[in-house]
Formats: structure tokens, C-alpha cells, sequence
């Protein structure tokens, strides 16, 4: 430690850090929004590969050919599910039992904090059919796991006649080593939720369900499949799972192979591989098929029914077909094949995916951006916040605030503590006072909840008025030094601990909260700065990430469209925190406002 | 003095009783940052079932409590919660007496004043019972509070100078856990100054009180251990608990530095290693208390740091003991350097470890090495904040030394 104790160097490093604080805070700043840009650069990424061995070295020939009886029956399992009204149990066990396999069925019922849009009702019932294809001659220790949604109207009902055909067909082989689950779920991810908790015996979200019947070892992978057209043009790849989870990348590669052999269209975020990197368009085009992965991670909802297996180390992904205007279409026996090659190479895993990353990013399908060069985009905006830190006026009040005759330790805990009383309300009382609003105001629950999550979330901004009256002491210089060097040691330590579990969300709330907090003083012109800091909240943040999300799945909104989106947004993440457990928004309410909230407090100081 | 002391308890109680009711108490219980196998409070009640069934609480590896705390809970586990509370009670009421105790000289500027004299025995009371690891600790019914009761009485004790006490609740100290045995040095040094004894080998005088305190100490330690004996019947609780924290079988990640090595390393050099390990604890007693002749309540905080970062399965509630100490050596903050940044580093590993177990364990995407990674920094930190307090001790003792001669000097 000879650059810190020494005293000639130490006064040599403080002085540098005092002049040039804030030249090198925006330099950071800047250099942590190119380099992340740069990410999408294709000489900065590196190409993908099949990490894992035992995936890599065999040559399989996809041999599944019934892809026009899965049409018919497709038809077949419409009817039925229109004249049950909801998923045709008992058709679908028969068929199951019909081609050989052990069918269960479970059934589940979840009460919703509150009604949500699209079910429209308080409690969610249904039920799970799912069938085993026994491995012939091997020991029954592990598992695979195909899976499709039964969803109400005219979608999906491909995917599971696709899945009962591929069922039919798996049943002649000789060569499974392990158990072939085929699962067709009730209510998308309520109904994968309850399956999954009946099978690993646990209860994290207070889902009612039967316990299962029928079991078939550990889980080592598993694909969820989304088909609702007889023809596609391309399939779309779904990774991200419950709070920003990702599939082991091994996963992906496996599907662009397969797509690559069967000459089958695929894509990432709904958007084509191109190839011309060099050119303005085909960088943009990367930038935004890798923005699109970074928003639908931060947001932390699970986008595919795969994103709940991701929880109990289950590597899965999404396969979803996509009918567009394109002249080659692909036809159902191709998928199949594309499935069955796809359940052939992880029938061959020896133990479950881990060689390749957990941590990526994908600009696109054959392109990858690891951790280690992500990470130090993030890191640039963090170091800000040390910065800052260090700054040396603040490092002398820390030692100066340990005196027990300074003002120091009672003005700083009064507004850190109403501040996180006011995450706890946020986060408490929209759901639980969704009654009494219902009564007095003529809305629905849902907007009930909504509204008085926005409603919290202003009141908050009164708060440092209604404090200093209470505090009924003076806004030392002191006490808002010491309320900064905290709540930027806070920020720092949230921020850190977010990007290490959900990258894309740690660094959202980095690039809009750094510049904010790191340059904030009670000495500032106030009113344009608190405009300022109010566009650049955790709430306005999410604002933001609609718009631009709109725009990158080329569906521009209106701005009242918009709006209606980002309450709609809101109402989710309540939703799936209740749900699935979600953390997304326990963190903002409970954190990450607060400490927002902090800031707040030190531009009103006196 | 009374006012605020008693805002403070009402504080703490209220915080831990809100903790405990809540649904936060089964998940603060279930971290290894918090508990360890000596001392779970599910490993108390396992063993309190295998006494209700008359079986030895031993069989099975799974309890490794001394006997005399299975009986104190067998009578008072529905009230458990209340004796925890009670515990932190009686360590801030021993934190309290203890200041009365510090002497003052008139060199202003290296001592404190009357005034911040008066506000630090608030001061320790309010670092040990509002700080979030002994909180932690207490809602998670970790034995550990009750360890520190016992160790915060003895130090009340040697600082009243009563002797027989002070041996007494050090053999109960360490019949709990074998480390403070190394607290017997310092205690021993204080009462020799306090009785005016100089501390030189060739006189009979000190011999005769060392044997005196030693055997006190033994004794109450030999009264003890018979008493469990005849509780149980049997000698079986030895090599639970105290060949337990010898040989280290149990490699549970915490906050400590054993479980990695000993994960990695060959049987073979098993012994080895372990008894290098120990050793590490024991080691520092002779030179620092050579060292620390005159300072002997200084000494008794080295010792319980060391104790606490290189014990076999340290918790957070070790940490707090010391922790709680700091302000006793006020004087000390105007050298201390680099105490910011450490604590910085401190409090980051405190958020860390929980993110880095959770990707380990739950999300599968990291290993042991990032867990250890963040034990390793975390004990840095501690052991910074160790040598930064010794070392400015020393500074300032020079400093007094100087001033002491200028003022004689000038007279």
C-alpha cells in the first residue's frame, strides 16, 4: 500500500483527483457509453461456437417426416379445445396414451394480487397434461423437457400437434439415454410455474397445485416451442428468462447450427442476420438487436415460457415461428426435424450445459459479446460514482462526522429513513389499498393499483419540504456532504450488486442515474435542476425504455399509446413479482427509489 | 445519560422484535454469513430433540454446543427469543461500565475531552446494538450473542478488578469456545497493574498472583467441565465441540478462511495444515502482550479481532464484538488513514456476499472462487482495520511519550 500511506505520493494522487474530478467523471461517463455501443461492433465480438463436447462431435440424420399429419391434427386439437372452452384434457391425454406414452395431469389454481388485463378475473384454474417417454434402457436419472403453451383462440395449436407427432415418432427410437417429458401447459407461465414447483417439491410463490404423479429424474434441458401458422418463415430464438436470466449459450449455438444444416431461416429479437458489418445500416442493425436483448433483460419478466426452467439450473430457450412476407417457407416436417436433431444432441449430454457463458450478449444469432467485455462499460460509470466519492471535501467530512460534536449523524439519518419508508410504502400499499381506491374512485383494479403506485411515487417528491419543516434545524454544509458521500457509497453498491445478477438493468439505471446524482449540490439552480432530476428517475427511465423499445421493434407508439403502455408495464412487474417472484420491482421500489429519493433530498437542503 | 440509553435499548428491542415476527427470520437463519455449525439455533433444537428422546445429543455430528447451553435452552426455549434479547441487554450494559474506567491525562490534543468522554460508553452501546450484524445475528437466534454476553461480562469483570469472577466467566468464555483462552494474558496483565505488580519474571510476587488467577481459572474450568459430564454422563461432548473446532470436518462456506483451503487440500496434509491454522490464532498472544504490557484493555481488543478473523467458523456476530470496541479509542480517529476506504471495502463485501451466494448456489453461473474471493477481501478489510488501530496506537503512545517528557522537561 506505498501509493497510500506514503505521504508526498498521497498529496500528489489527491491533488490530481481534486483538479481533474470532474473532466475525468465526464471523460468515463463518455468513454462507458461508446464502449457499450461499441459492443454491437463486429470486430469487437467474437464469433460463436459449440463450447461443449459431447454436443459437438456427432453427426445426426434427422429422419422425422410427419409433419403433415401434425397439420391435420393440429385442426383436430382446435376443435376440441373450442368445444372444451380452455384445454381439452381428456383429448389430449388419450392422444398421449394413444402413441405410448405415461400421461399425468395436474392441475393448479393461483389467486392474482389483482386482476390483471388480459384474465380479467382474481383466480386463475388449470390444468397440466404431461407425458414421459420412458428412456428404453437406460437408468431413469435424467430428464428432457419439450414443452408447448395451450392458449386460448387460434394460437399454438401447432405446437402441440407438432409435439404430439415429434411424441410418436421419439416413442419408435431406440437411441434416448434419457426421459423425454412432453408438457403442455395451461395459462403460459402460471401453469409452467406450478408444473415446475409440483416437480422440484418447492413453494416459492404460493401457487395451490396437486402434486405430481408422475415424475422422470433431473431435469437437463429443456425447449419450449411456439408455433401458430401450418408455414413459417423464420424462427425466432427467445433467451431471456425470469430477472435477466440467460440460457446457457451452448443453447443458442445448438439452435443456429441446426438452422444452418436445415437451411431454416433464424433470428434474435424478431431481426435477420446481415452481413454487411462495415456499413452504417448493418451496425445499427446489430445495435439494435443487441439493445433490444438489453431492455428485455432489464425488464426481468420472463419472455418465453422457457424463462421459469432457468431457475432451477434448467438451461432452456424458446423456439417461436415467425409468418411473415418472405418468398421461402418452411414447412412443419422441417421444424420437426430441426426439434428432433435439436433433443438428439442434448440427449447425448453427459452432464448439464456449463462449458460456454452464462453471461452474453447477442447482437446477433452468430455473434456474441461475453461478460468480460461488457462488464467494463458498466465499470466506467460505477467508477464515477468512486470517484466522486473520493473527492477529497467529502473524504474530510467523513472523518470530521465522527466527532460526536458535529450535527453529522441525526440530519443524515432522518431523510435516509423517511426515504426508505416511502420505498416501503411504494412497494406495500399500492396492492393492499387497491380496495378502498376501487370504492372511492371509478376505476378498475388494475388502474387502481397503477395509479396509486405514481401517486406514491409523486408524493415522495414533496417529501424534503415537509422534512426540513420537521427537522426544524438548519441545513448545515455538513450534513448534506455527509448525506451525499452516503447515498453515493448506497447508489455504488446497489448499482454494483444489480449489474453482477441483471447486467442490462444495472447498467440502465447507471447510464441515467450516474450523471444526476455524481453532479448534484443544494447550490444548484433549482428548478431546472429538479426538472431535470425528475426526467432522469427511475420511473421516467421506464418511460424511456417503451418508447425506444417500440421504436427498435419498428411499432412506433403515439405518446398516449405510450403512456397506456408504461402503466400497463408497471401493472406487470407488479404482477410478476407476485407471480414468479420477479425482482425487478422490489428493487426499484425498495432501493433504488429511496436512494433516488436521497438526492432528492440534497438538492432541496435548505 | 439514562435518557438516551434507554431510547436506544427501546430502539433495539423494537427492531429485533419487529425481525423476528416477520417472514425475514427463517431467511436471516438460513445464512452462513450469520450462522455457522457451532452455533445454528436449528442445530440447538436438533439436539434439544435427541435430549428429549434420551439419546446423547452428539450421536449424529449435527449438534456441537457445550452441555451447559443445552440445558440453559432445554428450561427456556419457548422463550428463546427473549434471551437473546436479554444477552445484547447485558452487553451494552457491560460496554457501558466499562468506560468509566479510562483515565485521562491533560494533554489536549492527543486525548479527548470530559465531554466526548462522557458520550462514548452511547457510543459503544449504540455500535454493538444497532449494528446490522448483531441484529442479524440475534434474529437469527445464533448463539454467537450469548458467546459475546459471556466474553463483554468477563471484560466487565477484569475491569472491576475482581478476580475470582473475571477467572470464573473466562473458563465459561472458553469452555464455549477454546479461543479466548489467549484472553487470559491480558486479563492477567491488568489485574498485575492494578494491584501494582510489576511485571518481572524474577519476582515472587508476580508468580504468586499468576498462580493465583491460573488457578482460578482452571479450576472454575475443571468445575465446569465435570458439571457437564455429570449432566450428560458422558465424556462425548469433548470431542463434539472442542475437536469440532480443532479439526474442522465441517466445510460449509462462511465467512471464514478455512472452509477453502481445507476444500482443496489432500488428506495427507490435513493435520498439517490445521494445526498451522490454529496455530495462527494462538500465535499473536506472547508478542502482543509483550508488547501491550501497559495497555491491557487495548490488548483484550487486539486479541478478540484476531480471535474473531481467524477462528475455524466465524460469523458476522464475532465481527460486531469488536466492531463495538472502536469507540472506545476515539482518540486513535485522528490517525486513523485509511479507515474510510477500508470501511467502504467492508461494507461492500457485507452486500456482496449475498449476491455472490446467490449466483453460486442458486443461479449456477459463478463458483466457490468468487464466494472466496469476497471472504478473502472481507477479512483484509478486518485485518486493515486491525493493523490501522494498532498502529496508530502506537503513534499516538510516541506522541504522548514526547509530550509527557516536553511537559517534565519544562518543569
Amino acid at each position: 500500500m506505498g501509493l497510500l500511506s506514503d505521504p508526498s505520493r498521497r498529496k500528489v494522487l489527491t491533488g490530481l483527483l481534486t483538479r481533474l474530478n470532474t473532466p475525468i467523471c465526464i471523460v468515463c461517463y463518455l468513454a462507458g457509453i461508446v464502449w457499450f455501443m461499441g459492443l454491437a461492433f463486429e470486430p469487437f465480438t467474437l464469433r460463436t461456437y459449440m463450447s461443449e463436447n459431447a454436443m459437438g462431435s456427432t453427426m445426426v440424420e434427422e429422419r422425422f417426416s410427419s409433419g403433415e399429419r401434425a397439420l391435420s391434427l393440429a385442426k383436430e386439437f382446435d376443435a376440441h379445445k373450442r368445444k372444451a372452452g380452455g384445454m381439452p384434457v381428456e383429448w389430449l391425454v388419450k392422444a398421449m396414451q394413444s402413441r405410448g406414452l405415461e400421461v399425468f395431469t395436474q392441475s393448479f389454481s393461483r389467486k392474482l394480487p389483482f386482476p390483471d388485463e388480459n384474465k380479467e378475473r382474481y383466480m386463475v384454474r388449470g390444468t397440466n397434461v404431461y407425458g414421459i417417454l420412458r428412456a428404453p434402457r437406460a437408468p431413469r436419472t435424467e430428464a428432457l423437457v419439450i414443452t408447448a403453451p395451450c392458449s386460448p383462440g387460434n394460437t399454438n395449436n401447432q405446437a402441440v400437434a407438432l409435439l404430439l407427432a415429434l411424441a410418436q415418432y421419439f416413442r419408435n427410437q431406440i437411441y434416448w439415454a434419457k426421459d423425454i417429458i412432453f408438457l403442455v401447459n395451461e395459462h403460459d407461465l402460471i401453469g409452467t410455474q406450478a408444473w415446475l414447483e409440483g416437480y422440484h417439491h418447492t413453494n416459492i410463490t404460493g401457487m395451490e397445485y396437486s402434486p405430481l404423479q408422475g415424475r422422470a429424474g433431473s431435469i437437463q434441458a429443456a425447449l419450449s416451442l411456439e408455433l401458430s401458422s401450418d408455414v413459417i418463415t423464420s424462427l425466432d430464438l427467445v433467451l431471456e428468462g425470469l430477472n435477466g436470466q440467460l440460457p446457457n449459450l451452448d443453447l443458442a449455438n445448438l439452435f443456429y447450427a441446426f438452422c444452418q444444416k436445415l437451411g431454416v431461416l433464424c433470428t434474435i429479437q424478431g431481426k435477420l442476420q446481415r452481413n454487411d458489418w462495415d456499413t452504417a445500416e448493418g451496425y445499427t442493425h446489430a445495435a439494435q438487436t443487441m439493445m433490444l436483448m438489453v431492455l428485455k433483460q432489464a425488464c426481468g419478466r420472463s419472455w418465453g415460457d422457457h424463462g421459469l426452467f432457468l431457475r432451477y439450473h434448467i438451461e432452456a430457450a424458446s423456439v417461436r415461428g415467425i409468418n411473415s412476407f418472405r418468398h421461402y417457407k418452411t414447412d412443419a416436417t422441417t421444424i420437426g426435424r430441426l426439434l428432433e436433431g435439436m433433443v438428439r444432441k442434448l440427449n447425448n449430454l453427459l452432464e448439464r450445459l456449463h462449458q460456454s457463458y452464462f453471461f452474453y450478449l447477442l447482437p446477433s444469432l452468430s455473434r456474441f459479446v461475453s461478460i468480460g467485455y461488457y462488464m467494463p462499460a458498466f465499470g466506467l460509470l460505477a467508477v464515477i460514482l468512486l470517484l466522486r466519492v473520493s473527492f477529497p471535501g467529502l473524504c474530510h467530512c467523513f472523518s470530521v462526522s465522527l466527532q460526536p460534536s458535529s450535527p453529522g449523524v441525526l440530519t443524515v439519518l432522518t431523510p435516509v429513513v423517511i426515504s426508505h419508508l416511502t420505498g416501503v410504502a411504494l412497494y406495500l400499499l399500492p396492492v393492499h389499498l387497491q380496495e378502498m381506491a376501487v370504492e372511492h374512485f371509478p376505476v378498475s383494479e388494475t388502474e387502481a393499483v397503477v395509479l396509486t403506485a405514481i401517486a406514491i411515487y409523486t408524493a415522495g417528491l414533496a417529501l424534503p419540504h415537509n422534512t426540513q419543516r420537521l427537522l426544524s434545524g438548519e441545513g448545515t454544509e455538513q450534513g448534506w456532504k455527509v448525506l451525499k458521500l452516503t447515498a453515493l457509497l448506497y447508489l455504488a453498491v446497489l448499482l454494483g450488486c444489480t449489474a453482477l445478477i441483471n447486467f442490462s438493468l444495472g447498467f440502465i439505471l447507471a447510464v441515467t442515474l450516474v450523471p444526476i446524482t455524481a453532479s448534484i449540490t443544494p447550490h444548484m439552480p433549482k428548478a431546472l435542476y429538479a426538472l431535470v432530476m425528475v426526467l432522469l428517475s427511475p420511473a421516467f427511465t421506464i418511460l424511456y425504455c417503451v418508447f425506444i423499445y417500440q421504436e427498435l421493434i419498428e411499432a412506433p407508439v403515439s405518446v398516449s399509446e405510450g403512456w397506456m403502455l408504461f402503466l400497463s408495464v408497471i401493472s406487470q412487474g407488479i404482477l410478476d413479482h407476485a407471480l414468479y417472484g420477479s425482482l425487478v420491482y422490489p428493487l426499484l421500489a425498495l432501493f433504488i427509489y429511496p436512494c433516488w429519493l436521497m438526492f432528492w433530498n440534497i438538492l432541496f437542503w435548505n | 445519560m439514562a435518557a438516551p440509553l434507554t431510547l436506544l435499548l427501546i430502539v433495539a428491542v423494537t427492531i429485533r422484535a419487529v425481525l423476528f415476527r416477520s417472514s425475514l427470520a427463517e431467511l436471516i437463519s438460513a445464512r452462513v454469513e450469520v450462522v455457522s455449525p457451532l452455533n445454528a439455533w436449528k442445530r440447538v433444537v436438533e439436539g434439544l430433540a435427541l435430549l428429549d428422546l434420551g439419546v446423547s445429543p452428539y450421536s449424529g455430528d449435527v449438534f456441537h454446543e457445550t452441555p451447559l447451553m443445552i440445558y440453559l435452552f432445554h428450561f427456556t426455549v419457548d422463550y428463546a427469543e427473549i434471551v437473546f434479547i436479554v444477552s445484547a441487554y447485558f452487553f451494552r450494559k457491560q460496554k457501558y461500565a466499562l468506560e468509566s474506567d479510562r483515565y485521562s491525562a491533560d494533554c489536549l490534543e492527543l486525548l479527548r475531552s470530559p465531554k466526548e468522554m462522557f458520550y462514548i460508553p452511547l457510543k459503544v452501546a449504540m455500535f454493538y446494538l444497532l449494528n446490522p450484524f448483531t441484529i442479524l445475528s440475534c434474529v437469527a437466534k445464533s448463539t454467537c450473542g450469548l458467546n459475546n454476553a459471556i466474553i463483554a461480562l468477563f471484560i466487565f469483570c477484569t475491569l472491576k478488578g475482581s478476580a475470582l469472577l473475571s477467572g470464573i466467566l473466562l473458563a465459561l468464555a472458553t469452555y464455549q469456545s477454546i479461543y479466548p483462552l489467549t484472553l487470559f494474558a491480558p486479563a492477567l496483565l491488568f489485574f498485575l497493574q492494578r494491584l501494582y505488580i510489576p511485571v518481572n519474571l524474577r519476582r515472587s510476587s508476580f508468580w504468586f498472583f499468576t498462580l493465583q488467577y491460573a488457578f482460578m481459572y482452571v479450576g472454575s474450568l475443571v468445575v465446569i467441565t465435570g458439571l457437564s459430564f455429570f449432566l450428560l454422563g458422558s465424556w462425548d461432548f469433548i470431542p463434539s465441540v472442542y475437536g469440532f473446532i480443532f479439526s474442522v470436518p465441517d466445510l460449509t462456506p462462511n465467512i471464514g478462511l478455512f472452509w477453502y483451503f481445507f476444500a482443496e487440500m489432500f488428506e495427507h496434509f490435513r493435520l498439517f495444515f490445521s494445526c498451522v491454522f490454529q496455530f495462527n490464532v494462538f500465535f499473536y498472544t506472547i508478542p502482543l502482550s509483550i508488547k501491550l504490557k501497559e495497555h491491557p484493555v487495548f490488548l483484550i481488543f487486539m486479541q478478540i479481532a484476531i480471535i474473531s478473523i481467524f477462528k475455524s467458523y466465524p460469523t458476522v456476530g464475532d465481527v460486531a464484538l469488536y466492531m463495538a470496541f472502536l469507540p472506545a479509542w476515539s482518540h486513535l480517529y485522528r490517525f486513523l488513514r485509511n479507515i474510510f476506504l477500508v470501511s467502504c471495502v467492508l461494507l461492500a463485501c457485507s452486500a456482496l456476499f449475498p449476491v455472490l451466494w446467490h449466483l453460486w448456489i442458486y443461479a449456477g453461473s459463478a463458483n466457490s472462487n468468487f464466494y472466496y474471493a469476497i471472504t478473502l477481501l472481507f477479512n483484509f478489510g478486518q485485518v486493515k482495520v486491525f493493523t490501522t488501530t494498532w498502529l496508530t496506537n502506537c503513534e499516538w503512545k510516541n506522541r504522548w511519550r514526547n509530550k509527557v517528557s516536553l511537559f517534565i522537561n519544562l518543569y
